[in-house]
């Protein structure tokens, strides 16, 4: 689909973040925004919808503590029952405590793991993958928005400069 | 400037009354003689105890199991009932004193990191240290009450047991009365000197053209940071751990501050919430009461690790004299022991976790409750095992305690606060912390 986008470029992430809240207010559609580091705040400003990760770590945390249960049991009690501390007892609940560790582990573990890969998966990451970002610039010093054209260019144009873009191009997507 | 509402203070009175009488009730109901103990103690629970004071009488490495058993026993339980409502005391002193000396130790951890977000509650916080000057005090005087022999709280205080007693006497160069009560006053001078120096400093700030009184705080609080970590540790072993001698645990200095600091933010959050909603502290935002209930959350899971970090140490190794400790609390205090692992750490992970709830000022207040309520009962299953045994309950002398020392600490509290404007003016970071935002 040959669309024509402008792309608006900054230098500094309070400038971007003034530019994103005027270009909203005028009621324009801000496609995408490049940034070298994380913007605090910017999510909010360009209306996206709150991030969901937050469940997903709770669910996969969840599920790293029944593994770990389950795995405690029958690694140290059903197939090859252990003598914790001196007390063969060979029940899991009164062995307890001496697996506690292991399931905060595992916890912390899946949540963390999966939740990065789920970010991944989420955000078409992979390894080798072709980088979608329009200029170099923006892994260094500078903040790119990208709005699609509708027979709008001139118009565009000035109330980006107005915001003060360093920098304006006008590309074929 | 605040002003002390007639309401709040009426109510404080009213607490110091009530928790007054309770504890008076206490003293009273007291027994002084064994029969008297004996006819309790069968009223209550149809004398079933006596195989259970058998094994605490056992910790605390008294001669109750020579010959003369049943006399000893009955002396014993007689002791154990009498240290009853000065332990009720001692939990509640110490107790609302550890939240003030909580708050001490954030402000000063603020101070000394810079912190952009804090400022603005800075006032709060100097309103509950103000706490630790008359909290300090009553617990000095109940230290020198034990060392003078009013009562039994600490055993190697008793000279006859240090007597028969190898482990107590290579101990008594350290855990003696006179040196005992020096290192106490050495603990409370120095927190009641930083923190009047420090508030000194904070309104001096206001006036002053310069920053030279913000850097001097600085630079006082990162020194008393260093003194605090060291005092506080001591003050752990000390005031808590000595109550069982022969026990120790290394990482018992940690474990106390965990409870303290908690319950310090906690408060911190609760005296915010409530002097925003009478329409105090108007630049406090919902950020700043979330970044309290994220600190609330992590140090309850902070508590959680040290608890658990000193049980199971204690349990896998399952030396018999450090695993009492855990068997008198397993087994005569079941119901306070793990309930108060679910209060402190179940419950505030569970409804702390969801950052939206902790933006929601009356949700934030409820844990709190929970919290404070959990954290009481950490200090009461440190203190009791071994000063009544299994002859603990929660009842009037318990409960008077905590409302007499509840209603002094609101008074003076709130009192403090309407000393100064609720916020300060000119520390250089106030800009920073009005318009903090998450």
């Amino acid at each position: 689909m040959a669309s024509k986008v402008i792309h608006a470029y900054y230098n500094d992430d309070d400038v971007l973040m003034h530019a994103v809240k005027k270009v909203k207010d005028a009621k324009h559609h801000i496609e995408e925004v490049y940034c070298p580091f994380p913007v605090h705040g910017l999510d909010k400003a360009l209306g996206l919808a709150p991030t969901r990760i937050a469940i997903t770590s709770f669910i996969y945390g969840c599920i790293g503590l029944v593994i770990s249960i389950v795995m405690m049991d029958y690694i140290m009690i059903q197939d090859w029952p252990m003598d914790i501390g001196g007390k063969p007892s060979f029940s899991y609940l009164e062995n307890m405590p001496a697996f506690v560790p292991i399931m905060f582990e595992l916890t912390v573990f899946f949540a963390a793991h999966l939740m990065v890969i789920t970010f991944y998966l989420r955000s078409r990451l992979w390894p080798f993958k072709e980088a979608e970002n329009p200029d170099v610039r923006t892994t260094d010093d500078h903040f790119v928005m990208e709005l699609a054209i509708h027979d709008n260019e001139k118009e565009l144009k000035n109330l980006l400069i107005d915001t003060g873009a360093v920098e304006i191009n006008v590309s074929e997507k | 400037m605040y002003t002390f509402s007639n309401k709040l203070k009426m109510a404080s009175f009213i607490l110091m009354a009530v928790g007054l009488l309770g504890i008076g009730f206490g003293f009273m109901s007291a027994p002084s003689t064994v029969e008297e103990a004996k006819a309790l103690v069968a009223s209550h629970d149809e004398g079933h105890a006596s195989e259970a004071t058998h094994v605490v009488a056992e910790d605390h490495g008294e001669e109750a199991h020579a010959e003369g058993h049943d006399a000893s026993h009955d002396e014993h339980l007689l002791h154990q009932l009498q240290n009853k409502p000065w332990a009720a005391l001692y939990v509640a002193a110490f107790f609302f004193f550890m939240i003030a000396l909580g708050v001490l130790a954030f402000y000063a951890i603020q101070r000394a990191s810079q912190a952009g977000w804090a400022p603005i509650l800075f006032r709060v916080m100097e309103g509950i240290t103000s706490y630790l000057v008359p909290g300090g005090i009553i617990i000095f005087v109940i230290l020198v009450l034990s060392v003078m022999h009013y009562n039994h709280l600490f055993v190697w205080m008793d000279a006859d047991v240090v007597a028969h007693d190898k482990l107590l006497q290579a101990k008594a160069g350290f855990l003696n009365p006179t040196f005992f009560l020096v290192r106490a006053a050495i603990f409370l001078g120095g927190w009641i000197l930083y923190r009047e120096y420090s508030r000194k400093l904070s309104l001096k700030q206001d006036e002053s053209d310069d920053n030279s009184n913000f850097k001097l705080n600085f630079r006082i609080s990162a020194a008393f940071l260093v003194f605090y970590l060291i005092s506080e540790s001591m003050m752990s072993w000390d005031w808590i751990m000595s109550v069982d001698p022969h026990w120790f645990s290394t990482l018992f200095g940690w474990y106390v501050f965990s409870s303290m600091i908690v319950s310090g933010i906690t408060v911190i959050a609760m005296v915010t919430v409530y002097l925003k909603s009478n329409d105090y502290l108007p630049e406090v935002n919902d950020s700043h009461i979330h970044d309290l209930a994220k600190f609330m959350f992590g140090f309850s899971i902070f508590w959680a690790y040290l608890w658990f970090s000193q049980f199971m140490l204690i349990w896998y190794s399952n030396i018999p004299e450090e695993v009492t400790y855990y068997v008198t609390r397993i087994e005569d205090y079941n119901l306070p022991f793990f309930g108060m692992v679910a209060m402190n750490f179940v419950l505030p992970i569970l409804l702390l976790m969801n950052s939206d709830y902790k933006r929601i000022n009356w949700f934030v207040i409820m844990a709190g409750i929970i919290i404070l309520a959990g954290h009481y009962l950490d200090i009461f299953n440190m203190i009791m095992p071994s000063t009544v045994g299994d002859q603990w309950s929660i009842g009037i002398p318990e409960i008077g305690a905590i409302l007499f020392f509840a209603g002094l600490f609101i008074f003076w509290v709130f009192r403090a606060l309407t000393k100064a404007p609720l916020q300060p003016k000119r520390n250089p970071f106030i800009e920073e912390s009005r318009h903090f935002h998450y």
